[in-house]
């Protein structure tokens, strides 16, 4: 009801009448939208590994696991991370990032299809929909930090100031997840096509990011696109500068200029902006078309 | 709430284009769909502390009327206003997670509808305490019985802080006795000033709660206001009447009423237990439906009727005494039965009846009851047609 009259909660009978206009991304009740958010975010959390013997222990092997294996590959068969220092905790790190990335956006496609009992029998802001998918990752990240904290600090990490920095590109990579994860739950409601073509996204933007490697492997001119093309790049490459080693390079030096900076941001900030928009748009109507 | 000249329409394709190949391979290819008015118009006022029933049939367009009014779905033109909070759902149990405990579904479904979580457990033990479900707490929703988790959903949803309840096909629930706390739940919210907006099928609830009623048919308002005139309207358009044109118009006071109505086998006679108990028929026997009718008023040549209905509400069979002889002269305050007989072909599967009475031309109803009574076809064939017919079968070789 963002855009009627009056948006004044009418408790008392003898209010001013306010005119339903039907459902919308947003509006209404900020209080109950939030804590509406925050217990499908929660109850999707808890329900995730519900019934499973280790419960929220997945939560940590899942990516511990994957990290063991591709550490052994990469490291043993082709002797990849020896010249980067903290190889295992930059690894282990990027895993974790981009499987927020990953989760928020992956499970975006499909988040309003699996919610269409909701959509159908309730009113409320659309939006909080694909917000609580990214929060209900955002907890996910939260515990597989911990662990990648501890295994930083075993591994020699020593803490530093810039370390504050790592919630500013948390941030900014959860913009970026919440506004792919916004456009792709929309588009699925019309194209059931997003989520093999999003399937495949997913597995190149994997390669296609510092994850495995570090971008100084690469060179000079294709690290000066991959960070322009790819926010997810540039997050990985400031990660690894203010977080394990101060002396590689930042993402502005490897991008070629600080002012540069501004074509991944302009990227990450328009795909949310567009996101938004575009499930402003649908909206009112996904209850319908679903 | 006032709703002032409400439309809505949905766009049916009649080729599904979903994908995006299709788009790709046939991008001229015109968008073919049809369009269907689920709300043409429509108009009504509601006030404050008043009980209003929406009934019609089957996709006359009574649940988008609800979800428009929700806000779930949006109008494509009109307006819709309200004074007051409008409660944010239109059915019990919206969000109930089988894997979670009744604890957790509680509190989750709480915060959804609106209340604060310090809310929710401060009320928590009053709505478990409601739903009578207190031993099974700790209890899987999973494990739970249907009509258990519908008396949590109803529990949970009078706790809602809102002016205007929209409820959608729940009278219904429970047992007998749970059904009889419910409707005392709709009474002290009526007495509290609340508003009270559902859809039924139940004429009988209509009868007894609303203060008002509105009958929808194709997306039109065929008519508000008093809900026994409403639900003998109702009755009429299930049965054709108004579809027909006829000069219909329900008395105010019935000039008929049915008493009673039941079926059994062929000389068992009138079943213990009532009309709520379902009722045992072997299929392949014969077998006697009857119906009591009290008239108020002198009738010449009444139709009677028993509509059978099968558990998707297709009508399988008219019990019709019109097909078979004049009825006769009845004068006020006769008191009779009606009984036909029949071999009972009907499939294996649960039946309602529906008693009516008509005058002598079947357009105007009497009165009618809509499913009265409840029995159930046991033993015989079953073909998965609705009706076993008795069958021989010959095979001729040239």
């Amino acid at each position: 009801m963002s855009a009627t009259a009056t948006t004044a909660p009418a408790p008392a009978p003898a209010a001013a009448p306010s005119h339903t206009r039907g459902p919308s991304a947003l509006g209404g009740d900020l209080r109950r939208s939030l804590s509406l958010t925050w217990i499908l975010a929660v109850t999707d959390f808890k329900l995730r590994y519900f019934g499973s013997v280790l419960g929220y222990l997945w939560t940590l092997m899942r990516p511990l696991m994957l990290f063991a294996v591709l550490y052994f590959v990469f490291t043993q068969v082709f002797a990849l991370g020896e010249d980067v220092r903290y190889y295992a905790v930059y690894l282990l790190t990027s895993i974790v990032l981009y499987g927020y990335f990953q989760e928020t956006t992956g499970g975006g496609v499909q988040c309003l299809m699996a919610r269409e009992n909701l959509l159908r029998k309730m009113h409320f802001p659309r939006i909080a929909i694909p917000v609580s998918v990214s929060l209900s990752a955002l907890f996910n990240l939260g515990l597989n930090l911990i662990a990648v904290a501890v295994f930083a600090v075993a591994a020699g990490v020593t803490p530093h100031w810039s370390w504050l920095e790592f919630p500013l590109l948390v941030l900014a990579l959860a913009i970026l997840s919440i506004g792919f994860a916004m456009l792709l739950s929309v588009l699925y409601v019309r194209f059931r096509d997003i989520e093999p073509i999003w399937d495949v996204v997913l597995r190149i933007a994997f390669y296609a990011s510092p994850v495995l490697y570090v971008i100084g492997m690469l060179p000079q001119t294709i690290q000066r696109e991959m960070l322009a093309i790819n926010p997810l790049a540039t997050i990985l490459t400031q990660m690894r500068h203010a977080v394990l080693d101060p002396s590689a390079p930042s993402a502005a030096t490897a991008i070629g200029g600080t002012w540069r900076l501004l074509i991944p941001a302009t990227l990450t900030v328009g795909v949310f902006v567009l996101g938004l928009w575009l499930f402003k748009r649908e909206a009112p109507r996904i209850a319908e078309n679903l | 709430m006032s709703v002032r000249g409400v439309s809505k329409s949905f766009r049916l394709p009649h080729e599904q284009y979903s994908t995006l190949k299709q788009r790709v391979l046939h991008p001229r290819r015109t968008h073919r769909f049809s369009e269907l008015r689920a709300l043409d118009d429509v108009s009504l006022e509601i006030g404050q502390g008043e009980f209003f029933g929406i009934v019609g049939r089957n996709g006359s367009g009574k649940s988008t009327l609800l979800k428009c009014l929700a806000g779930i779905y949006s109008t494509d033109s009109g307006r819709i206003e309200v004074r007051g909070r409008l409660s944010p759902f239109i059915e019990l149990g919206v969000g109930f997670h089988p894997e979670l405990s009744a604890r957790d579904n509680v509190v989750i479904n709480a915060i959804m509808l609106g209340l604060t979580r310090k809310q929710a457990l401060e009320r928590f033990d009053e709505i478990i305490a409601f739903a009578e479900l207190e031993e099974f707490v700790d209890l899987k929703l999973k494990n739970y019985s249907s009509g258990m988790s519908v008396r949590l959903g109803f529990a949970v949803a009078i706790q809602v802080d809102a002016d205007v309840l929209l409820v959608d096909e729940v009278l219904a629930v429970g047992d007998a006795s749970f059904q009889q706390k419910c409707f005392d739940q709709f009474d002290r919210l009526k007495a509290e000033g609340r508003t009270i907006i559902f859809v039924t099928h139940a004429m009988d609830s209509v009868r007894r709660f609303c203060d008002r009623a509105m009958l929808l048919e194709r997306g039109d308002v065929v008519d508000i206001g008093d809900p026994d005139a409403i639900a003998s309207k109702y009755a009429e358009v299930n049965f054709g009447t108004v579809a027909g044109g006829g000069p219909s118009g329900a008395p105010d006071v019935p000039r008929a009423r049915v008493r009673d109505v039941w079926c059994a086998a062929d000389g068992a006679g009138r079943p213990e237990g009532g009309a709520t108990a379902a009722v045992d028929v072997a299929q392949g026997e014969r077998a006697a439906a009857a119906m009591e009718v009290e008239f108020v008023d002198p009738v010449d040549d009444p139709v009677f009727t028993i509509t059978f209905r099968n558990d998707v509400r297709h009508t399988i069979y008219v019990a019709r005494s019109d097909r078979i002889s004049a009825s006769g002269k009845f004068a006020a305050g006769d008191r009779v039965t009606v009984r036909f007989d029949f071999p009972n072909w009907l499939a294996q599967s649960v039946y309602t009846l529906t008693p009516g009475v008509l005058s002598s031309d079947g357009r105007i109803v009497l009165d009618m009851r809509e499913d009265a009574a409840t029995i159930r076809v046991t033993g015989g064939l079953a073909t998965g047609g609705v009706a076993e017919l008795p069958t021989e079968m010959e095979i001729e070789r040239p």
